[in-house]
């Protein structure tokens, strides 16, 4: 009886810490849900989207969203065009390539990548890379999207490189053998066989460092200014979702006002993005997974 | 922080000694205690504070409390008689005199340092030297967003490259000082521009960029000499360069303005607010520069302690 009962509260602790994390993502749903309601209570959904302009702080206030987004996906596309060749070119050098204790050695290397503090990064693209573009774009701007970008690329090739890797090695070993066996090179193998055999994992991993990157904050909000501009040019100041909320969460604007209000909205795009992209790549997973027993 | 730490103390051991110096020929200096009410600007706020943080190893029973409800907030509770000091980034308004008086509250306005504001570009800028009021408003007001981008918009032998705008953001005194005085009362600014309330982003932003201009405290230039450089405003009269000068002759105007501070009737009857307001304009010369404004010449704290000591007397 007593050990029954013993079960039971476990189990219902167990329960119940599940529950913490379903909770709070259901309350910061709610929150971001019901604070936009009431922000396109006083602004249009059809200015929201096709204004060319943000700028809710001050006199002329605009509402357009764009600037913000074209700041976050610029950043984005030059990171993942920096963490996708780079990081799976690593993911196929150590599982087809590197011996195992290289391997063994430069895999957790690579993880500590991860595991530098974004604020790091931030003043590694501000003092370090953002002076050495300026000795080959003269032009470029002290803040701007391409130092942003680059680092944060740099910083997301673990997730691209170990989630790549993790999928390569998940192919069965006879597809290898039988590549071999049919008289392939290494490098045939790899790039026909190996990768689009692992092609689900390698799209997964390549849109959950998008997520990562589109929520990125620490990088952009000090690299990449914070100036909402809708352009897709690399070398002038921009502003991304993550920069325009922390940069109203940390001013005084009043609780409860229009311009308050705004960070939700934004968060709420920046929610929309990331669930989209999330639920994408679990929906690839299941859909494209190749089966080999 | 060392460095300035080491400062503070600097400064704290010379007005120490600079005090006793002066009051050689009185008996030992008494201790005092009781409250002084400070309230008002947030653009006096840093200085006031400052200088009670002093005056409390000077007179540590004495409790000084510094608020900031904005100059006009703050006079609201001097003439109800709820503080002893304002703190003002503007001369009293007329309405607010007759309310003093309808309360019985006479007061003395005291001037204590001044407020200035840069106009900075980039070193490697070579076309601009100096800047007109009425082109500061072309560029800045909130009409300029999305139409004024290009610096040949504004002078036309400028180059056709855009211009990258950098200023302090809404919630700083500072920007509400430059969106007064350049763009008029409350129209504010326009809003496509690198705003933030980090001088650092700021002076990062302008150092690095050639077609930048940007603005902020005079006081902060100073210590980022090397990285930017200054643009003359031009009034009407010529064009100015900020400088401890220009500032306290009034010459660099309208981006610069005195700060006050006033002390009630009924205050001055307290010895400990009698005895705060002399340290303060004793020591104003030296702090005003430690918390980013220009100090009036030496002379003129001399005029407004005896000023003060009138207003005491009577």
């Amino acid at each position: 009886m007593v050990r029954n009962k013993k079960e039971k509260i476990i189990e219902l602790l167990l329960k119940l810490s599940g529950l913490v994390t379903v909770l709070t993502t259901v309350g910061i749903i709610w929150v971001l849900f019901s604070e936009s309601f009431s922000f396109f209570k006083e602004v249009s959904l059809i200015d929201f989207l096709t204004d060319d302009q943000w700028t809710p702080l001050f006199a002329n206030k605009r509402f357009g969203i764009m600037p913000l987004i074209s700041g976050t996906l610029l950043t984005t596309v030059i990171a993942l065009s920096v963490a996708l060749p780079l990081g799976l070119t690593i993911a196929v050098y150590l599982s087809e390539y590197a011996p195992n204790k290289v391997r063994d050695i430069l895999k957790p290397l690579l993880e500590i990548l991860a595991a530098v503090p974004t604020v790091v990064y931030g003043f590694f693209a501000l003092m370090v890379v953002t002076p050495f573009l300026k000795t080959i774009f003269p032009n470029i701007s002290g803040f701007n999207a391409l130092s942003a970008g680059l680092v944060m690329g740099i910083m997301i090739i673990p997730f691209v490189s170990s989630l790549s890797e993790d999928a390569l090695r998940a192919v069965p070993k006879s597809l290898r053998e039988a590549s071999y066996g049919l008289g392939a090179t290494r490098l045939q193998t790899a790039f026909k066989v190996m990768v689009p055999a692992a092609s689900s994992g390698i799209v997964v991993s390549v849109i959950l460092a998008f997520s990562r990157a589109i929520g990125e904050t620490m990088i952009v909000a000090i690299a990449a200014g914070q100036q909402p501009r809708l352009t897709f040019d690399p070398f002038v100041p921009i502003e991304t979702i993550t920069a325009y909320i922390v940069q109203v969460s940390l001013g005084d604007v009043p609780h409860g006002s229009l311009e308050y209000k705004t960070i939700f909205a934004a968060g709420m795009t920046l929610f929309v993005f990331t669930f989209i992209l999330n639920n994408l790549s679990f929906w690839i997973r299941k859909k494209f997974r190749e089966e080999y027993d | 922080m060392k460095n300035l730490l080491f400062t503070l103390v600097a400064i704290l051991a010379l007005t120490i000694t600079s005090c006793g110096s002066k009051q050689e020929g009185k008996t030992e200096k008494t201790t005092l205690s009781g409250d002084i009410k400070i309230d008002g600007s947030s653009t006096v706020y840093p200085i006031t504070e400052a200088i009670a943080e002093e005056y409390r190893s000077e007179q540590p029973n004495v409790r000084v409390t510094v608020g900031v409800s904005g100059t006009g907030g703050g006079f609201k509770k001097f003439y109800r008689g709820e503080t002893d000091i304002n703190d003002a980034s503007r001369p009293i308004k007329s309405k607010e005199v007759k309310i003093c008086e309808e309360n019985g509250i006479s007061y003395v306005g005291l001037s204590v340092a001044y407020d200035g504001l840069a106009v900075l570009k980039n070193p490697a800028n070579d076309w601009l030297t100096s800047i007109t009021v009425e082109e500061l408003n072309k560029l800045w007001v909130p009409q300029a967003q999305d139409s004024i981008m290009y610096w040949n918009q504004i002078r036309e032998e400028w180059p056709n490259e855009e211009i990258h705008l950098f200023g302090p953001g809404v919630a700083s005194g500072t920007y509400d000082y430059f969106a007064e005085v350049i763009c008029g009362k409350k129209v504010g600014t326009r809003g496509d521009y690198t705003a933030s309330e980090d001088d650092n982003v700021l002076v990062q932003g302008i150092a690095t960029d050639k077609y930048a201009l940007g603005f902020f405290g005079l006081a902060y230039y100073e210590e980022n000499k090397d990285k930017l450089d200054l643009v003359a405003v031009d009034n009407g009269n010529g064009a100015v360069f900020p400088s401890m000068e220009t500032v306290s002759s009034g010459e660099y105007a309208p981006l610069s303005r005195p700060i006050f501070i006033y002390v009630s009737n009924k205050a001055a009857e307290k010895p400990e607010v009698v005895d705060f307001v002399d340290f303060y304009l004793s020591s104003a010369v030296n702090i005003a520069k430690e918390v980013g404004y220009v100090a009036l010449p030496a002379e003129e704290y001399q005029v407004e302690i005896e000023k003060f000591s009138a207003f005491v007397k009577n």
